[in-house]
Order: structure tokens, then C-alpha cells, then sequence
């Protein structure tokens, strides 16, 4: 806790001590992801060794990488909220309610009317609401993350089921279907949205306000509120962010699928909130890393690849995964240390 | 994974279920859409006169996916698959490890099209989900067999193997009303397995049309998700809400198993219990004579390995040698029959353990 609060000191007065915060970050926040890069490479090697050309090939880069996108848009939104010291469990759930919305028949048929953008808006904003509804209830109704995402995640599933009447809903909206399907140069266009949404998630955290907000309110509250940063606010932005990746993740969801499906999403959330951690965020707030957070999403894209090639038992991957995961946060405690004294 | 499971008599079913299917194909046919041009499809087909459809022939590669073996049928359907692949010399069958993630199943199809398998066998998670990527492979000139759950596209498979969840409804409906078709007010019960997925609908669809030609609805109707557990607590909870019963028709035997547990716990016999799916231990309970177990209603879990036998005849460019028309169908419906104490015999040794 203590050690939390010191290493989190530079960030309450950004102005005084940018230029140097931002230097030591980008060294720490190097080592820190070279050791992620050795342990995807690590993965690869794997790959490679057991998978041979069938890893080792365009076309399976290119469905690592179309696994990858969907999580790793929602992961995106997530770093921000861990970020804050905060937990968003809602966000699987969220995305079986943006799916099914986005795909009724009378978005749909709105759709076939206004074009594409009236299923990617419903989705959009049904994430954003969502998100900005945990937020409100976070901060301003002085919940715990957790137990207000909980209740989202509850809710959220509910009112999927209760818009689809349980029945999957398929997506016959031709403009959707030639926006979103299919590639662009050669590689799938989710993944181009997703290395969008990774741009725009590191120009926000790394060079804007907002980003630098993000960080002093984890870092520490009351030092932000001291200074100037309305706490509440921001964390309801914080939240309705994260909803907003979601909806955008659930376009891309739709786009993958063709379907809008109450069990869209079932336990992501898990997910993400693993290639956050193992990127490098701190669950406790005041430090994160979008380029940490995508290669941990690209870890367990990897890794889920490799066991699909040698047609591995699930089972022995979950407990893979779960070994990763502590690995990478006793590997990141390793590394971090030295970093922070210098 | 379900290893407990003994099918080698499997085999014997198989032209069984083919007979029959021919028999509900003729009845199909004119159900269906003009029959449109795919790739890989009925181009070079011969008839196939007498039945050398089990000689060997040029080697195949099939891969296979389906959701995770989390029950006794999910497990028995690739265990199945599995066992009819090794009746074959000329079959490499892929088994990709089941998942319930449509994303992680979407992948495994994906690595199968850049792998260039001959033929696909898939029983997708969510149908309306896989098939897009089905329709990839069939566009990359891979036939795909559509197991169980059913693609929203006729473009996404070249054939289709279904078991027949309107028809367990209605045979477990009427068997009800065999039973209690002269008490208009009789209570009957509904347990459903997961209420989100299409198949639950035709059940539930099938069985109310049934009750209703007796005069008979259902009156509790409730939802597990094909698990002991919520089995278990659904049937609580449905026990303590009608005081009541005279018969429940329970969509799934591997909820099955918790459904028993909660009436035996309830200390209620006042009812007749039906089942769904048809796996050995509600057999035996029916063969027992003494339980409130009186029927279950088969939904084959050999639908997956007919998938690969289909898919190897498609991949030799055979036909069916038993049909005169040539080329394998485009639908094989299985049919859903009731195992009573009458004929449990015939039934037990093919069942699944759940």
C-alpha cells in the first residue's frame, strides 16, 4: 500500500514533473513489456515447435489475431477502469446486451431504411449507457466497483434474454454485413477496428489530460481531488468508456458471428480482465499500460491457438492460463521493483 | 470426457437410421427450396448402384468440432464421432477440443479451411453463430455437415443431420396423454433444459401441441441448463410451487439426474416422470419398474458420428446406396421414440451414461 502511494507521487502533479514522469514510465513501462514480448515469443516458439507450419503461417497470424480482437477491444476500455483502481465485471454481460440490441428486428429494419450506422449507434449506446449507469452508481452512489458491475452483470444478461426471447437473432442487414465482414488489404476488418481502438486507447492515457486524470485518480483520490481533478466525474467518463469499448466490441461481435445472442460474452469478462493484468495495469490502481494490456490479449490469443492446432484439452488450458497469470504478476513484481527506486 | 460410454453396437443403428430417414426424406423433398448450385455439390455424383460404400477408398481428412463434453450427451455425441472414424481406413478425422465459446469455435473452423480438410463435421455451440465461417468453408470448397443445431443459412452446409426436437416434444406430449387423457384437469409439468436455445423452443412448441390434442397445457413450466445442478434446484423449487402433479416431462436426462435427486428429496410420487434424450441410467430406473421415472423420449447422440460417415460418402463423391436418387440428401431428420418399460431392453444398450 505504502509502496503504492510513492510510486503513484509523481503522478498527483503532472504539470511539475511531466517531462520526467513521462521518461520513467516509458523506461519502466519498456522493461516491463520486453519481458511480455520475451514471454509472447516464448509462446510462439511453442507454437512454432509444436504447431510447425500450421502455427507458423499468414493465415493463422491472421486468426490469432481475429480471436484477439473482440477481447481486446473490451480489454482496452478495461485498462482504463483498472487503471482507476476500479473493476468492471459487467463487460461480458454488456456485450450479450449490445449484440442482441443491435440485431433486433427493428433496429434492423431501421437499418435497412438509414443504413449500417443505426445498428453500430444502438450498440454504441447501449454499451456507453450501460457503462455510464455503473459509473453514476460507482461515484456517485458510493458502490463498490465490484459490486455494482456484479449487478450489471446480473441485469445486463436479464434484459439480453428478455429483448432476444431467447432466440439467437441473425443479422441479415446487407450494409452491416459489407461494412463489417470480410477484409480490408488482406486482413480481417475487426482486426483493423481493433488496432484502432489500441491507437486511440494509447493516445488517451498517454498524452491527454483525461489520460493523466485516469492515472492520479488510481494513483491516489484524494491527492487528485486535491488538486483540482473532480473524482466522481471522472470515474462515471471512466466507466462509460469501457461501456462505449463494448459496444464497440459488440459490433465486432455481430460482424464475427451474424448473430445477436443473449449468451454472447458469457464469462469475457474473466477473460479481459486477465489480459489486463498480466499486461502490466496494476489492480490497485495509479499505473497502466495499453501496449502491456494488447500483448497479454495476444498471449491468450496465442496460447488459445496453440491448443486449438494440437487439439489440447481445455481443461489443461484453463490451468495454463491460470499459471500465466501469476507468472506474469510475480515476473512483473520482479521487474518492476528496480524501476521504481531508480 | 466420458469414457465410460460403450457403444460398439452403434453400428447396427446406423442403416436403421438411414432407413428411416429416407422414409422422412420423401416427405421432405417437397419442403424444400429449389436445390441451388453450391461448390463441391452434386457435380460428379454417381449413384451408387449396390452398397460398396464402405470400401475403402482414397484417404480423407474430416475435421470435427462441438461444444464442450460438459454432459453425458455432448460427451457421447464425440465419442461417437470418434468411434465411427476408426471403422474407417481412408478417414483422418481432426477432433478439435469442444468449446462453448463461438469465437474460440469460429477459429477452430477457420484453422480446418487453412488446414484444407476434405469435409467438415460441426455441431456449432449456437448455429445462427457459426455460419458465417461455415459458409467460408463451403465457399473454399469444403463441404460442412451441420450436426444438431441448425446454421441460419441453407448456403452454410451441404448436408444436415438433425435429431428431432419438435418430434421429442410431441412423442412425450402424446405418451402424456395416453396416460392421462381422460382427467381434463391433471397437472402437468414442464421442465426445459437451456430456455435461450431454439431447440428448447421446438420442444417446448412440440410438446404443448401434443398436450393440447388431449385437452391437456402445461400448468409449471421451468428452465435448468442441461446441468444436475440447476436440475436439481429448478425441480426444488418447481416441487414446493405445485403441491400437486400428475405427470413432468423432463427435456433432458443429464438434468435428469439432479431432477431425481430433488423429487426424492421432496418425498413425492404422486406423478409419472418422462424423460429426454435417453441415457442409460434413466433406462435402467424405467427398466426398474419402481421409479417415477415410467419413459424417456430418444434424441440420438449417433447423430454426429452419421455426420462423419456422411461427410467420408460426400468426400468420395458417393451417394446413399439405398436411395435411388443420387448423392447424399441435403436433410437427415432422426426420429424421437419413446422407451417405455415395454421396450427398454431394445434401447439400454446403446444409451448414454449421463
Amino acid at each position: 500500500m505504502n509502496e503504492q502511494q510513492t510510486s503513484s507521487a509523481p503522478a498527483d502533479a503532472p504539470k511539475a514533473a511531466g517531462s520526467r514522469r513521462g521518461f520513467s514510465a516509458l523506461s519502466g513501462g519498456t522493461v516491463r513489456n520486453l519481458g511480455l514480448v520475451a514471454a509472447l515469443l516464448l509462446l510462439c516458439l511453442v507454437g512454432f515447435l509444436t504447431g510447425g507450419e500450421r502455427f507458423a503461417s499468414l493465415t493463422n497470424l491472421t486468426i490469432i489475431l481475429s480471436l484477439a480482437s473482440v477481447t481486446g477491444v473490451m480489454a482496452i476500455g478495461m485498462t482504463f477502469v483498472i487503471t482507476t483502481g476500479g473493476i468492471d465485471l459487467s463487460v461480458g454481460s454488456v456485450l450479450g446486451l449490445t449484440t442482441v440490441w443491435a440485431s433486433t428486428l427493428a433496429t434492423q429494419d431501421m437499418a435497412d431504411q438509414f443504413g449500417w450506422i443505426v445498428m453500430v449507434g444502438c450498440a454504441l449506446l447501449v454499451g456507453l449507457a450501460a457503462g455510464l449507469i455503473n459509473g453514476v452508481i460507482i461515484a456517485y452512489g458510493n458502490v463498490v466497483a465490484f459490486i455494482a458491475t456484479l449487478a450489471m452483470l446480473v441485469a445486463a444478461r436479464g434484459l439480453a434474454e428478455l429483448i432476444a426471447n431467447r432466440r439467437t437473432q441473425i443479422v441479415d442487414q446487407a450494409s452491416f454485413e459489407d461494412t463489417f465482414q470480410g477484409n480490408l488489404l488482406g486482413v480481417p476488418k475487426i482486426v483493423w477496428i481493433f488496432a484502432l481502438v489500441v491507437v486511440a486507447g494509447w493516445f488517451l492515457l498517454n498524452r491527454t489530460t483525461f489520460g493523466r486524470r485516469t492515472v492520479a485518480v488510481g494513483g491516489n483520490p484524494e491527492a487528485a481531488r486535491l488538486a483540482g481533478i473532480k473524482v466522481k466525474r471522472h470515474l462515471m467518463y471512466v466507466y462509460g468508456l469501457a461501456g462505449l469499448t463494448v459496444g464497440i466490441a459488440g459490433v465486432m461481435m455481430l460482424a464475427r458471428t451474424g448473430a445477436g445472442s443473449s449468451t454472447n460474452g458469457l464469462l469475457l469478462e474473466l477473460d479481459v480482465i486477465a489480459a489486463v493484468v498480466v499486461g502490466g495495469t496494476l489492480l490497485a490502481g495509479g499505473r497502466g499500460t495499453i501496449i502491456g494490456t494488447v500483448i497479454g490479449v495476444l498471449i491468450f490469443a496465442t496460447l488459445t491457438n496453440i491448443f486449438i492446432i494440437n487439439n489440447l484439452d481445455s481443461s489443461v488450458q484453463q490451468i495454463a492460463k491460470g499459471a500465466i497469470i501469476v507468472g506474469a504478476v510475480l515476473l512483473q513484481q520482479r521487474i518492476s521493483r528496480p524501476s521504481r527506486s531508480s | 470426457m466420458s469414457a465410460r460410454t460403450h457403444r460398439r453396437h452403434r453400428l447396427l443403428a446406423v442403416p436403421a437410421a438411414l432407413a428411416a430417414s429416407a422414409l422422412l426424406l420423401t416427405a421432405c423433398v417437397s419442403n424444400e427450396p429449389a436445390e441451388e448450385e453450391t461448390e463441391g455439390d452434386s457435380t460428379s455424383q454417381e449413384t451408387a448402384a449396390s452398397s460398396d460404400n464402405d470400401a475403402p477408398g482414397e484417404p480423407v481428412v474430416i475435421g470435427f468440432s462441438a461444444p464442450a463434453a460438459d454432459h453425458g450427451w455432448m460427451g457421447a455425441i464425440t465419442s461417437a464421432a470418434e468411434a465411427e472414424a476408426e471403422n474407417y481406413e481412408d478417414v483422418e478425422l481432426r477432433v478439435a477440443e469442444g468449446t462453448n465459446d463461438v469465437n474460440v469455435q469460429i477459429s477452430q473452423i477457420e484453422g480446418f479451411i487453412a488446414d484444407g480438410v476434405d469435409a467438415i463435421v460441426l455441431l456449432p455451440f449456437d448455429g445462427a453463430a457459426l455460419t458465417d465461417v461455415a459458409i467460408q468453408a463451403m465457399e473454399a470448397g469444403i463441404p460442412v455437415i451441420n450436426v444438431d443445431r441448425e446454421f441460419s443459412d441453407p448456403f452454410a452446409a451441404r448436408t444436415t443431420v438433425l435429431g428431432d426436437n419438435y418430434g421429442m416434444g410431441v412423442s412425450a406430449g402424446q405418451y402424456i396423454c395416453e396416460q392421462l387423457g381422460d382427467q381434463p384437469d391433471a397437472v402437468v409439468a414442464e421442465i426445459q433444459g437451456i430456455a435461450s436455445l431454439p431447440l428448447t423452443q421446438d420442444r417446448s412448441q412440440g410438446f404443448a401441441d401434443a398436450l393440447s390434442d388431449c385437452g391437456l397445457d402445461v400448468d409449471n413450466q421451468v428452465a435448468a441448463e442441461f446441468t444436475v445442478q440447476s436440475g436439481e434446484s429448478v425441480t426444488a423449487n418447481l416441487l414446493q410451487a405445485a403441491p400437486q402433479i400428475d405427470a413432468i416431462w423432463n427435456h433432458d436426462d443429464d438434468q435428469g439426474v439432479g431432477v431425481l435427486q430433488a423429487i426424492e428429496n421432496a418425498g413425492r410420487d404422486e406423478f409419472f416422470l418422462v424423460g429426454g434424450a435417453g441415457s442409460a441410467n434413466m433406462m435402467r430406473e424405467i427398466e426398474s419398474g419402481d421409479s417415477v421415472v415410467q419413459a424417456t423420449v430418444i434424441y440420438p447422440a449417433t447423430q454426429a458420428a452419421d455426420g462423419i460417415k456422411l461427410a467420408r460418402l460426400i468426400a468420395h463423391e458417393k451417394g446413399m446406396s439405398d436411395l435411388q436418387s443420387s448423392g447424399v440428401p441435403r436433410t437427415v431428420q432422426l426420429f424421437a421414440p419413446v422407451v417405455t418399460a415395454d421396450n427398454v431392453a431394445d434401447y439400454l444398450p446403446n444409451a448414454f451414461e449421463s
